[in-house]
């Protein structure tokens, strides 16, 4: 399989050498592939702007496997699915929710090309959307974390406790335990959740958008802390990007 | 890996921007079978450069003093500013002829992923410098990529309330690509037809 094609969106790009780049990319059917996109950072690239991040793009890629020596594959040809990255760069507040859905995407992909075809549609789903400018920004990142966080099989309890199934409400939500629990099962430490946060919560977590927009600042900023906790704990390290998410509303255009 | 010095200095050349490891490795081997005048030649330079060669306390460009060659210039325009990521870009647009302002070098891009946010820039000097009224123009001129015009959004969001026109090169540069690279016709061009940024 010397050539291949896909569809993928670029996640992160590096610098290497004189004027390439290593694109990190989340496919459709290959996971997640590293690759040299040669040449792309002088005048006169013919893909040099596809291949940027939040690009959502279909390339043709030459397989590492084929003695190049490099270890990564080539971008041979790209052509663009969806150019989200100037809609999403003209917004500081859609810029910075939008790395973080790159960097959760990236990293909840430990391993190089096994496929996830639902993380996938899952992030093209929220850079079309911020670079739609539908929504508030930090909240799409919120649903994509938690939608995310679920295909990886670590969807939160926020319903019944976590630990006995008792039917809530509950007012404690326990990173450890894997969401709500009840007053029994309770561990020290567990973060207080109001019923509007956990209710925003479900929202994201259903699409109800209808019922997530709009909501007080305050119930969004306690839902975004405990989605952040909440993926944090799940990660081996922090998310970088994280800590650079405008969560205040001023901006909301 | 190999014995003590060696795997040291390809450690620290893995360090070095755009050297991955099997570069670092052939770089290491190539010194070691250098000749030793070469090598001591390249120690000095890096000595000197580090000794010599300090960041002007005004806009952030090399400087052998306090202040680079170009802020000490009284020529040069005041009321005009343009935002650059790195020295090399003042070069870059200083071979254009174009522009007559002063600059203010940030030392990057805003990159959340990489881990580097607004206050890892400087971008507080340059409110700072802002902030007395001389300043009547602000030229962003960071790099045609997504890292370069997000922190464009970012710079133009900040002065938005002072009163100061912000200007965007004009496009016909490399999208995606760096602004060293820029031929001295297209950059000028990109000066002459800067536009109003508008957000
Ligand atoms: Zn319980
Ligand atoms: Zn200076």
């Amino acid at each position: 399989m010397p050539l291949y094609r896909d569809e993928a969106v670029v996640l992160r790009t590096q610098k290497l050498g004189e004027a390439d780049r290593i694109v990190t990319l989340l496919t459709r059917r290959h996971g997640r592939v590293r690759a040299v996109a040669k040449g792309v950072r002088r005048t006169g690239s013919k893909f040099g702007s596809r291949v940027e991040p939040f690009m959502h793009v279909d390339l043709q890629l030459h397989s590492a496997n084929n003695e190049n020596g490099s270890g990564l594959d080539i971008v041979t040809q790209a052509e663009t699915l969806g150019p989200y990255g100037e809609a999403i760069a003209a917004d500081y507040s859609r810029y910075t929710a939008g790395t973080a859905v790159l960097e959760t995407a990236e990293r909840l992909t430990a391993e190089e090309r096994e496929p996830s075809l639902r993380l996938y549609l899952l992030v093209v789903g929220a850079l079309r959307s911020l670079a739609d400018g539908e929504h508030t920004p930090s909240l799409i990142l919120d649903a994509f974390i938690l939608r995310a966080l679920a295909i990886s099989g670590y969807e939160p309890v926020l319903s019944g406790c976590a630990v006995c199934g008792e039917p809530g409400p509950h007012r404690a939500f326990a990173v450890g335990s894997g969401g709500l629990v009840c007053r029994d099962h309770r561990p020290p430490g567990a973060a207080a959740a109001t019923p509007d946060g956990i209710e925003l919560m479900l929202a994201l977590m259903s699409g109800d958008w209808a019922n997530a927009d709009g909501v007080e600042p305050k119930v969004q900023r306690e839902a975004s802390g405990l989605v952040a906790t909440y993926l944090q704990w799940h990660l081996e390290r922090g998310l970088r990007s994280l800590r650079f998410v405008e969560r205040s509303l001023v901006e909301r255009p | 890996m190999y014995e003590g010095p060696v795997q040291d200095l390809i450690d620290e050349l893995g360090r070095l921007p755009g050297v991955g490891p099997k570069s670092a490795q052939r770089i290491a081997f190539f010194l070691l079978a250098a000749d030793p005048v070469d090598v001591r030649r390249l120690i000095d330079a890096l000595t000197e450069v580090k000794d010599k060669v300090k960041f002007c306390s005004i806009c952030g460009n090399v400087a052998e003093d306090d202040q680079c060659r170009i802020c000490r210039d009284e020529r040069r325009d005041l009321t005009v500013i343009c935002v650059v990521e790195e020295p090399k870009d003042v070069v870059a647009i200083e071979r254009t002829r174009e522009f007559r302002g002063r600059y203010h070098v940030l030392g990057g891009a805003i990159s959340p992923i990489e881990g580097v946010g607004p206050d890892d820039l400087r971008i507080r000097e340059l409110m700072m410098r802002l902030a007395d009224g001389t300043v009547t123009e602000l030229i962003l001129a960071t790099d045609p990529n997504l890292e370069g015009e997000a922190t464009a959004t970012y710079l133009a969001r900040m002065v938005k309330e002072m009163g100061i026109t912000v200007t965007r090169l004009a496009s016909g540069l490399p999208v995606g690509g760096d602004l060293e690279y820029a031929d001295e016709v297209t950059l000028g061009r990109a000066f002459e037809g800067r536009r109003a940024y508008s957000s």
